[in-house]
């Protein structure tokens, strides 16, 4: 018994996309309404219909949340733990929840607003002498973390540039081949009306960049920005009845290993797969669950918070060996429409907008509809992937 | 005891600990000037940082064993933009994950100082170098073994 086939994306919603601060004085709470009635809209269904919240990342509370919109009756409620890990996820959860029977129609959304925050500094304890919290993930002070904020450790990028250090040591892999990842991501941008990079990214503007955290610079961490996004899932028979060609959730897995663990903030994972995405063992369930592999896939998208994090969620799902991931995407490999698998097509978290992960559950649903802007071409299988980070990370596979 | 600080660049602030009761015997001993880790009395297995249980036996007590103070750097970045503002001063500053000596399979999140950023590797051995932040913390940091551009 699986969740394989008893649910389907019926809809999806989104507010625009603004610059890290811009969407103010637009609550995070209006921005999540906007982007729920408009997935309600593009679904056919009204909000009457919903009776369940599928989440992950806390956007905010849903009993808030539901005494705004009015909801009937909330019959399902609940939250992946962690953080972007699960983004992909939340549509595996709420398709449990509706194949338990335990609600029919789940809502899963981020909404998502930096003017005080800023992700960029998401592990800093305290970020201005008058902030007198922390960084959006900083726990209240943990012991754990004495191991590891006196370093100055306090970004994910100077996190993930500790992973993209030993991958290169370990195989080879060079900037080049994250500026690839880079420039193929603003190419798929560049078309989209929605993207807040429109500019072509050369590899010599990469090369050139200011180093942030070296081996990353500027253009391997993803845009800082403001905006919501809303999907819908319900039952697969429900589903044929409503307004847009229904999106099947072919399968779904969140979870990680446990020595994996906390990853990028305690730095003691096994070194057999510290270089890696955290992923493998989803992707390996993932696959089991879906009766698909690798070559299977149509269009990826995978969660691009930093640009070698991309490479290894390649590797861990399987397109290319475990270190070969340099020299698949210097191949063309990722590139839209020509390469074997486009990935990103929408822009990514690099180029289009940083919703935590949602606009890629947003593009495999337009790709499965056929209606992305840059579309593949017979696309019947959608990989998406949550951010490589502490578990649970996350994966979903959509067919058409 | 000398008492001093040899990484003045970065901020104290980040250094306010909050122990708890098993990670305070690393605290403790780091403000003498030792570098210690927990080792499980049952299997022998390392754990950083100290937590209630070991992860492979699940057994509670621990010895806790002085190491050589040397190590080698597993991984590293250079941070070059600081990410906050309390950093601006300290950039650009070496965040290194360091292997310690003595305690195989659990490595250590520092950083290397009074190195030239270009010269640090992977692989490169490293020696502590006590950080006092005040009379109650010290944190331990990183330089060359070997001397060199030190």
């Amino acid at each position: 018994m699986s969740i394989k086939n008893s649910a389907a994306v019926v809809g999806v919603g989104s507010t625009p996309y603004y610059r890290r601060g811009e969407s103010w004085p637009q609550t995070t709470m209006e921005l999540a309404c906007k982007a729920i009635l408009a997935a309600v809209e593009d679904a056919g269904l009204r909000v009457d219909d919903i009776d369940g919240f599928a989440l992950y990342s806390m956007p905010l509370d849903v009993s808030l949340l539901a005494q705004t919109l009015g909801i009937p009756e909330v019959r399902f409620s609940s939250t992946l733990t962690g953080g972007g890990g699960g983004a992909a996820g939340s549509v595996g959860l709420a398709a449990a929840a509706i194949h338990g029977g335990m609600a029919e129609c789940v809502v899963s959304f981020l909404t998502l607003q930096q003017a005080k925050r800023r992700f960029g500094a998401a592990f800093a304890l305290k970020q201005s002498d008058s902030d007198k919290g922390g960084g959006a993930y900083a726990p209240p002070h943990m012991p754990e973390m004495d191991f590891a904020a006196p370093s100055g450790l306090v970004g994910p990028g100077q996190m993930f540039g500790l992973l993209a250090q030993r991958h290169m040591h370990l195989y080879g892999t060079k900037r080049e081949h994250f500026a690839e990842v880079a420039i193929s991501t603003r190419a798929n941008a560049i078309r989209r009306p929605s993207s807040l990079m429109r500019e072509p990214l050369t590899l010599d503007e990469y090369m050139t960049a200011r180093m942030i955290a070296d081996p990353l610079c500027l253009y391997d961490f993803c845009l800082e920005t403001d905006g919501a996004v809303a999907v819908i899932t319900t039952s697969a028979e429900r589903a044929k009845d409503l307004r847009q060609r229904p999106v099947h959730v072919l399968g779904s897995a969140h979870g990680g290993a446990g020595r994996w663990g906390q990853a990028i903030m305690w730095m003691n994972m096994p070194e057999e797969y510290f270089a890696s995405s955290g992923h493998r063992p989803v992707a390996k369930r993932l696959y089991e669950m879906a009766g698909v592999g690798p070559s299977d896939i149509d269009v990826a998208l995978l969660y691009d918070h930093f640009t070698p994090m991309v490479l290894m969620q390649l590797e861990d799902y399987g397109f290319c060996e475990i270190g070969e991931s340099g020299r698949f995407v210097a191949e063309g490999n990722i590139r839209w429409p020509n390469g074997s698998l486009p990935v990103n097509t929408h822009g990514g978290n690099l180029s289009e907008a940083y919703i935590i992960g949602m606009t890629h559950i947003r593009e495999a649903v337009e790709q499965l509809r056929g209606t992305a802007i840059n579309q593949v071409q017979g696309a019947e299988l959608a990989l998406v992937t949550g951010g490589p980070a502490s578990i649970p990370v996350s994966g979903l596979i959509l067919r058409r | 005891m000398l008492r001093r600080r040899v990484a003045p660049q970065l901020p104290s602030l980040l250094a306010r600990l909050n122990p708890d009761p098993w990670t305070e015997p690393f605290w403790r001993a780091t403000r003498e000037h030792r570098l210690v880790a927990p080792r499980c009395t049952a299997c022998g297995a390392f754990r950083m940082p100290p937590t209630p249980f070991c992860w492979q036996c699940r057994t509670q007590a621990v010895d806790w064993v002085e190491l050589s103070g040397r190590g080698t750097v597993f991984t590293f970045n250079v941070t070059r933009q600081a990410l906050v503002p309390f950093l601006r001063g300290a950039v650009p500053y070496v965040v290194a994950v360091i292997e310690l000596e003595g305690a195989p399979g659990v490595r250590l999140i520092s950083n290397v100082i009074d190195v030239d950023p270009a010269l640090v590797k992977i692989g490169m051995p490293v020696r502590v170098a006590w950080d006092d932040i005040d009379d109650n913390v010290t944190i331990p940091r990183f330089v060359p073994a070997d001397g060199a551009n030190a």
